[in-house]
């Protein structure tokens, strides 16, 4: 088997060594419930109250306003159901944009069905929310602006100071899903007014089935899981120490690192993007050339389709992803590529790369050369190239 | 997620390319959906089809079931060609996961859509063949980059 080349680090990370070193006591010595009385429990509440502290630390928070969920879906889920029983009441208004993870997505048209008004927000062609089009959209019965940090598709940074400074001004609830931004980028949720924030270990070298919801201290925001008095009674559930631990530890190696990490991969994302934007012709770059995560790169390829490019990049040990139908599962390009105004046949040509701390320059310049070879293969094969080479001549 | 011999076609597919002066081209499926396929013809004076060509944009499933549908109506005449049937060109590719059936019934539908090209250039009907519904001229859309 060939030797992998992993460019797919949105979709989820390695969980790093150290992290995993750092977990393991807590599944078979220090197993204890940390509900418990006895020295055994206390070593496991002790061990969770120390990631609780690095993860807020990492926010400019305090340790209580982090609360542990199974994952960015279930703290997105939270934020917005709870907000929507406490502030909406039955009704009330939220304003979104169209390029948020299903996971936002899903759970307002779930709360549409019972009464809740949204406005999904257009974003131009980068990406981007206006912050003054969230100004326009703010209703009296406004309870909720929920925009995301960074898009997990096309990478783009979304002004979420400006927007969280709007919703201060008018008293509305500020939430962001920051599960592609969190311990990548220096986020303060005071600077931002942020008053929730969803966050996932898996996207940052922690363990999966791990994340966490951030709640404003004064947030009115009920539990989701009944059953016990875990997370100052907003989230029953014996907690995943295990987990936990991990993502503490992820959280601080990432933040000991972060200067230097980001600089790196941001330098090895724009010579991945010039190479090929230079070197494929027909070639867009999705998302804002320069506002964007560090390690994301998305292009469409013309006249070409996503899966099937998807498939030889296998062939060659290359992991990537698309928006193209065939990977979503429908009949539909991604939501976010459509949402930023591409065809559909450009949509269906996508291909996200998304770089992580392993990656070298020379596996990016492989992976440039090899793209090179499967882009032109596949516009051979395409009736959609041969009509325009017929009509325009070919590009080299 | 394929069969060891879709992924055979997709990898190594059969008759890809265009033919100079075909005696039936059929162009199938639309950008939206994700999957253009065009079959060309050369049909020989016995109507056996002597040659045929396919060009695909599409996913994995959409190059292996046109590759597989020109094998299989290659050597036969325009009325055996008819018969080749969506299902036929699956059980071929020891079938297809539910999600990419209708990538086959697209590969049917190409040499129809050919075989009509054909009847109609050459002034003859073939019974059993129906004017194909599906075009892409209408979806057809130019971007540059």
């Amino acid at each position: 088997m060939k030797p992998i080349i992993y460019l797919d680090h949105a979709a989820t990370t390695a969980t790093r060594p150290e992290v995993v070193e750092a977990m393991l006591p807590f599944f078979t010595e220090k197993y204890g419930n940390a509900s418990s009385i006895y020295g055994l429990g206390a070593e496991s509440k002790k061990a969770m109250d120390q990631a609780r502290s690095t993860l807020a630390e990492a926010l400019g928070a305090r340790p209580e306003e982090i609360y542990f969920t199974a994952g960015g879906s279930e703290a997105d889920n939270w934020a917005l159901k709870a907000a929507a029983d406490a502030y909406g009441k039955g009704g009330g208004h939220i304003i979104t944009t169209k390029i948020e993870h299903h996971a936002i997505l899903h759970t307002c048209q779930y709360l549409e069905k019972h009464g809740v008004a949204v406005t999904y927000l257009d974003v131009d062609e980068q990406g981007l929310v206006s912050p003054e089009a969230v100004r326009k959209a703010i209703r009296p019965d406004t309870f909720l602006i929920s925009v995301m940090y960074a898009n997990n598709e096309i990478g783009t940074l979304e002004p979420v100071e400006e927007i969280g400074a709007i919703a201060k001004e008018k008293g509305i609830l500020f939430h962001t899903d920051a599960v592609q931004a969190f311990a990548h980028l220096d986020i303060s949720v005071d600077a931002c007014h942020i008053d929730m924030l969803s966050a996932s270990a898996h996207k940052f070298g922690g363990p999966k089935g791990i994340g966490f919801l951030y709640i404003r201290r004064g947030v009115k925001i009920r539990s989701f899981i009944h059953g016990g008095a875990q997370e100052r009674k907003r989230r029953a559930g014996t907690e995943n120490v295990p987990g936990i631990v991990g993502m503490g530890k992820a959280a601080e190696l990432a933040m000991a690192e972060r200067k230097e990490t980001v600089e790196r991969i941001t330098a090895l994302r724009d010579h991945l993007i010039d190479r090929v934007l230079r070197e494929i012709p027909y070639t867009r770059l999705n998302g804002d050339r320069k506002r964007r995560l560090p390690g994301n790169a998305n292009f469409s390829f013309q006249f070409i389709e996503g899966e099937s490019l998807l498939i030889l990049l296998d062939m060659e040990g290359i992991c990537g992803s698309s928006g193209s139908a065939c990977t979503t599962g429908s009949l539909d390009p991604s939501h976010v590529l459509m949402a930023i105004g591409l065809p559909h046949e450009i949509a269906h040509g996508s291909l996200r790369l998304t770089l992580g701390e392993d990656n070298t320059r020379e596996q990016v310049d492989f992976v440039v050369d090899r793209l090179k070879e499967m882009v032109a293969r596949l516009r051979d094969m395409s009736p959609l190239y041969e009509d325009y080479v017929k009509k325009n001549g070919r590009a080299h | 997620m394929y069969s060891e011999k879709v992924m055979d076609h997709f990898q190594n597919p059969r008759n890809v390319g265009e033919l100079e002066n075909p005696s039936g081209v059929g162009t199938v499926g639309n950008a939206k959906c994700g999957d253009i396929m065009r079959i060309y013809l050369d049909v020989d004076e016995n109507q056996i089809i002597r040659d045929v060509k396919f060009k695909t944009f599409g996913c994995g499933a959409a190059v292996a079931t046109s590759s597989m549908a020109t094998e299989l109506v290659k050597g036969k005449s325009i009325y055996e060609a008819l018969q080749v049937t969506n299902k036929a060109v699956m059980d071929a590719l020891d079938g297809l996961p539910p999600v990419k059936v209708h990538c086959s019934l697209l590969a049917e539908e190409a040499i129809h859509a050919a075989l009509w090209d054909y009847a109609e250039k050459h002034g003859i009907q073939i019974p059993g063949l129906e004017k194909p519904v599906q075009d892409i001229s209408e979806h057809e859309e130019e971007e540059e980059y």
